[in-house]
């Protein structure tokens, strides 16, 4: 049986606008309290861990467009499932440049895959998003792609 | 400080052991802006997506495996590609071990390759990944 749609497919390939975040000491160094950092440069917050990119750019719902999971409404950008429960996947990192504070980035965000697999505990939906990050400048930063779970 | 010349293929990277707790998931899904019940809600993570408890984020431990490669490294060099995948799932109350080796060194291009693992108490492998590192060229012995 399949679950996914022509319409679901034809999410493939969309492009989200672009998101600028500016990045905040503060907040680089709560990231690397809470993923347990060790190295100075992250605990004094003078450059981001990697993974601090990790939801940096998603969209930030307000409280009214929760699911009752506590996910963005709609699922955020992409097709709307018929599996709801969402797990992470795994994600591929290609870095360029290191994070600073201060810094300005720029997130463009394209759904690259969705396609389905049976588990073994009954059927899965992955979607397969790109992350391009670049400066202000078009300096590239990193590339992400990550794969989020439907089951 | 590292030099390429001497690593070894098969060389193993300092383990870590982490074990989270509701404090530090709490903190990590402040810190990311994650408001997925599964990470903090325990009657409805068991009840509602019936996970045996509250789950561990992929991604927290997709750092702590970026943090073998990273903390290995220091200032030797940098990370050029890291990947994971979220093979099965943690939960709270599980400790995890992070690891890894290396397993290619390319002296032209002094680039290591890093076969990287969480692994569970059971000993298996939950979150495998793997990473690229260049080591500094100042770091090549006889560099000026």
């Amino acid at each position: 049986m399949t679950l996914l749609t022509k319409e679901h497919k034809a999410w493939i390939g969309t492009t989200e606008e672009p998101v600028t975040i500016e990045v905040s000491r503060r907040d680089i160094q709560k990231y690397a309290a809470a993923t347990e950092q060790v190295q100075s440069k992250y605990i004094n917050g003078d450059e981001a861990p990697p993974m601090f990119i990790f939801n940096l750019f998603s969209a930030i719902p307000t409280l009214k467009n929760l699911r009752p999971d506590g996910l963005a409404r709609g699922g955020g950008s992409g097709p709307k499932l018929p599996l709801k429960r969402i797990m992470a996947g795994g994600t591929e990192l290609r870095l360029h440049r290191s994070i600073r504070p201060g810094d300005v980035l720029v997130g463009t965000r394209k759904i690259v895959n969705v396609y389905e697999k049976q588990g073994s505990t009954g059927p899965l939906i992955f979607t397969v998003r790109e992350l391009t990050i670049t400066t202000a400048d078009f300096e590239p930063v990193m590339e992400e792609i990550q794969t989020s779970i439907a089951r | 400080m590292l030099n390429i010349q001497d690593l070894e293929v098969g060389s193993q990277l300092p383990q870590r052991e982490y074990t989270a707790s509701n404090v530090s998931l709490f903190l990590y899904n402040a810190a990311v802006w994650n408001p997925h019940r599964i990470h903090y809600d325990e009657r409805y993570t068991t009840e509602i997506e019936a996970h045996p408890g509250i789950v561990i984020d992929g991604p927290l431990q997709g750092d702590w495996l970026c943090q073998v490669a990273l903390n290995w490294l220091g200032d030797d060099g940098i990370l050029s590609t890291f990947n994971y995948t979220n093979r099965r799932a943690a939960y709270l109350g599980e400790t995890l071990i992070s690891g890894g080796r290396i397993v290619a060194i390319n002296e032209n291009t002094q680039e290591v390759d890093l076969e990287l693992f969480i692994k569970n108490e059971a000993g298996n492998v939950i979150t495998p990944g793997s990473a690229c590192v260049t080591i500094a060229s100042s770091n090549l012995r006889g560099a000026g």
